[in-house]
């Protein structure tokens, strides 16, 4: 539909953001007829200045543009965030397409006046192995797949641009009326890791014991792949988790409550077990609305003290940007000049993710398409060239017909 | 560099002892505290400004006046734009990092109309962004400006439109051509209501101020990535007597997104932690741009819009002017503004008591938590969306989480106890069994003593709610 139109009204536009953004009932596209006298700019002639009828008090005032030249502002930083490897490809131990490097960050995050950002952020599409409650908005764009943790992958990869997976294994929980054991939670890992060659993170439950069984099976089978084990928390027995995740060549998400000194507690302890390129950190993303000034500064403050020197906050950050969803702005049917909840769900989802972007975060996992595709977009922005803002383009702003 | 001398950099570490000193010293109470030292700490804290300690605007405290306020100035100068009942004050800023301090004088958002929209779709969009209101945490968020564009370039139209939009409402006001003729024709409908003046350009700049100091406005600087221009025009500007300048160091929503987050950063820190006085103004961006450069589906706009607004949000923008009045573009715009704007010294709390969901009646469970927002929205969610019939004690733990609540002795048996007889739940329910959140599972048998209510120990998480009362509540 976005390419019908397009050739239609002559128009470039995002094809594939079009598609996504109208890929939903409430708002009717068919009605946006668009001419093309309506998009021509009108460019003003360049101004032409008439005295002003009173003269402000004389007053020696310049009569030419005073020159200050701007020199950048730039600081060093004696600590830097570690690299940490997720993946890893036939020649490196694994069987993935290619494996991906995050952290490394001299800078806070895109002062890239500074220093360039050294490996572009990542996202990790959310994919569960069993049924869960999905937002609407969301839920129309995997309803196919839903039952098939494979094909779900698959489309994650094919058609939303993924860079990895996040195979979250909720039906292993103890809550559950039958629960998964630990062999089955194993295969259900093997069959998505061959359906599609991305680096994988591996999401338990949130039972501190189970997923340590659960992660004692799969760091196995999954041997030397460099999985991201999502999460090892201070309620696990961190000697345990961390010898398999050592053992089996993966990797840690740390995961705290919004808690730096329990975010550097965490850091310590697994120090003991790993080395640092094998430790990312998770200090909880709350969304926009429902506390997400915390999450946001707690990561901001993180990243700044890891390159401050604070050798305990010097990990890669990752953030469970799926919890927007939570927020009830995000999936609510609402009074309608609110718009659709079709728009308002990916577009939390997008706040959310950039705010934490610019505090810092490399790796995001998220779950709209709408949401990963801007958010791919900002970063390739964001970590391109600089100097490509002409000033022309938007010279004339004020006198645009919109 | 350490984060201390970051800090330093940033904040002027101003201790009350410093304030006081310059302070009269005579404890007279007029300014409602008990004593200077009092009134000190309320400054540094920047709960209240020297100008309400009354004796100390006398002509004999004028040189320690001028000192107090040369102390205390914010890196970033505080504008006010429009007058008498529609004003708005942006900029003021003592830091760059929200959690170096706080964060002052919200991004004022400004929705743009033009001189030539009919009447009907000018004044509807006037109407819509007066009333755009949305209840969250306790604030009304709202919008706070008009911004006129003349698309028509023409003096005529663009007073009556300026006449037209300041009849009908009381928003402060920004005028925008790069013409002054026409600029000036539009100040002279409104020649008190002081606008800002949007902007003054390597080519304008002249007559642009000549119209600021004629109509004692604020002026906008509009130089789109040439920092060294912009930082040009501020000199030449201020030497020109302009005071109370807004800078655009232009606003590029695809390409030349780099160039804008990196401008408006380093704008920033050149203001708060350099010292640099020429830089230290109220920033403004303009995300009406990303409807200029895609002309697709207005969706396609807006959704850009809106991102492109939210991340100059994080990254310092004083000012936005937007074309969207859509309410899903508007809601994230405006909560984020609120939550980066939160202080973040103080815990953000809701009115403890007791909250009802769907549609409880005798026999329903009855769980506690405490009034930390966060904790509170987190609960409120996790009933809500699994549709448990229930009510939820709210109990005043200074706006703390539970398990610091607790440490703390924020939350104690007392206050619990003192909870349930305060909410009259006594009189709703038959029974007398509290669900208590995990993580205050120690308070148990003295809650139990005090209240003389049974207390099972609900989940660590709020999210194991459901689950726990399947099994336990019977």
């Amino acid at each position: 539909m976005g390419e019908g139109k397009e050739k239609k009204s002559g128009i470039k536009f995002d094809p594939d953001l079009l598609d996504i953004l109208a890929n939903f009932e409430e708002v009717e596209l068919q009605d946006v007829e668009i001419e093309l006298g309506d998009l021509e700019l009108s460019f003003q002639p360049g101004a032409v200045a008439a005295a002003p009828r009173v003269l402000a008090p004389p007053k020696v005032k310049p009569t030419t543009i005073l020159e200050a030249p701007f020199t950048p502002p730039i600081d060093t930083y004696p600590g830097q965030i570690a690299e940490v490897k997720l993946g890893a490809t036939k020649g490196e131990g694994g069987t993935r397409g290619k494996s991906i490097i995050i952290g490394g960050e001299k800078s806070p995050a895109f002062y890239t006046f500074e220093n360039p950002t050294p490996h572009p952020p990542v996202i990790s599409l959310d994919v569960f192995d069993s049924k869960v409650p999905l937002a609407k908005a969301v839920k129309m764009h995997v309803k196919d797949v839903v039952e098939d943790p494979a094909a779900w992958a698959k489309l994650s990869v094919d058609k939303f641009g993924a860079d990895m997976i996040t195979l979250h294994l909720v039906s292993i929980d103890p809550l559950n009326p039958k629960p998964s054991t630990p062999r089955e939670a194993a295969k259900t890992v093997e069959n998505v890791l061959q359906a599609v060659d991305v680096p994988f993170i591996i999401g338990g439950c949130g039972d501190p014991k189970k997923d340590l069984e659960v992660f004692e099976k799969v760091t196995e089978v999954a041997e030397g792949e460099r999985l991201l084990i999502s999460t090892v928390t201070l309620d696990m027995d961190i000697e345990r988790t961390t010898k398999v995740i050592k053992e089996h060549g993966h990797v840690a998400l740390a995961f705290t409550p919004m808690d730096l000194n329990q975010a550097r507690q965490l850091n310590r302890r697994l120090f003991e077990f790993l080395p640092k390129e094998q430790i990312v950190m998770d200090t909880t993303t709350a969304a926009l609305g429902y506390g997400l000034d915390y999450a946001f500064t707690n990561m901001e403050r993180a990243r700044l003290a890891g390159l401050m020197g604070d050798p305990e906050l010097q990990q890669p950050m990752s953030s469970g940007t799926t919890n927007a969803w939570a927020a009830r702005e995000a999936w609510q049917e609402m009074d309608p000049k609110w718009g659709p909840r079709e728009l308002r769900g990916p577009i939390w989802e997008t706040v959310t993710a950039l705010t934490l972007l610019s505090a810092g975060v490399d790796v995001f996992m998220m779950m709209h398409p709408a949401a990963v595709k801007t958010l791919k977009d900002v970063i390739k922005e964001l970590t391109g060239k600089r100097g490509r803002g002409e000033p022309g383009k938007i010279a004339n702003w004020i006198t645009t017909k919109i | 560099m350490t984060e201390r001398e970051v800090k330093k950099a940033g904040v002027r570490e101003l201790s009350p002892i410093d304030v006081y000193m310059l302070l009269p010293k005579t404890n007279c109470k007029e300014c409602g505290e008990e004593n200077c030292m009092a009134f000190a700490t309320k400054v540094v804290n920047r709960e209240v400004v020297v100008m309400q300690c009354p004796p100390l605007l006398k002509k004999e405290y004028e040189k320690n006046y001028k000192q107090l306020s040369e102390m205390l100035k914010p890196a970033i100068r505080e504008i006010t734009i429009g007058t008498g009942d529609g004003t708005v004050t942006i900029g003021g800023k003592l830091v760059m990092y929200r959690h170096e301090f706080t964060y002052f004088n919200p991004t004022a958002i400004a929705i743009a109309v033009t001189d030539e929209m009919p009447d009907e779709e000018l004044l509807g969009r006037v109407k819509k962004t007066q009333e755009f209101k949305y209840d969250y945490i306790g604030a009304t968020l709202k919008l706070n400006m008009i911004a006129i564009r003349s698309t028509s370039n023409d003096p005529e139209k663009f007073k009556s439109t300026v006449k037209k939009v300041a009849e009908n409402t009381n928003l402060p006001l920004v005028l925008c051509s790069f013409n002054p003729t026409v600029l000036e024709s539009g100040l002279m409908a409104i020649p008190k209501r002081r606008p800002l003046i949007y902007a003054a350009t390597k080519d304008n700049w002249k007559d642009m101020a000549e119209l600021a100091l004629m109509y004692d406005c604020p002026l906008a600087i509009f130089a789109p990535n040439d920092l060294t221009l912009l930082r040009s025009l501020v000199k030449t500007l201020t030497e020109y007597g302009a005071e109370d300048l807004v800078l655009d160091p232009g606003t590029f929503p695809s390409e030349g997104l780099a160039d804008t987050i990196n401008n408006f950063t380093m704008i920033r820190r050149a203001g708060c932690n350099k010292g640099d006085e020429l830089l230290g103004y109220p920033l403004i961006g303009t995300p009406i741009v990303a409807w200029a450069e895609s002309a697709g589906a207005p969706e396609v706009s807006a959704w850009k819009e809106a991102y492109v607004a939210s991340m100059l949000i994080n990254r310092y923008a004083d000012i936005l002017i937007m074309h969207s009045t859509d309410g899903w573009v508007l809601l994230p715009t405006t909560i984020l503004r609120q939550n980066i704007y939160t202080d973040p010294r103080k815990p953000v709390a809701v009115d403890p008591g007791i909250r009802i969901f769907g549609k409880p009646n005798e026999n329903s469970p009855v769980m506690m938590t405490t009034n930390f927002a966060l904790t509170f929205f987190t609960v409120a969610s996790d009933i809500e969306s699994a549709g448990i019939d229930s009510y939820l004690l709210v109990v005043d733990s200074g706006g703390i989480a539970v398990d610091s609540a607790v440490a703390g002795r924020k939350l104690t048996a007392e206050t619990v106890a003192e909870a349930i007889k305060g909410s009259k739940i006594e009189e709703k329910v038959k029974h007398r069994k509290l669900i208590i959140p995990g993580k205050a599972a120690r308070l148990r048998g003295e809650i139990e003593e005090l209240s003389g209510w049974e207390v099972l120990v609900g989940p660590g998480d709020s999210s194991g709610i459901p689950k726990f009362l399947q099994e336990q509540w019977k």
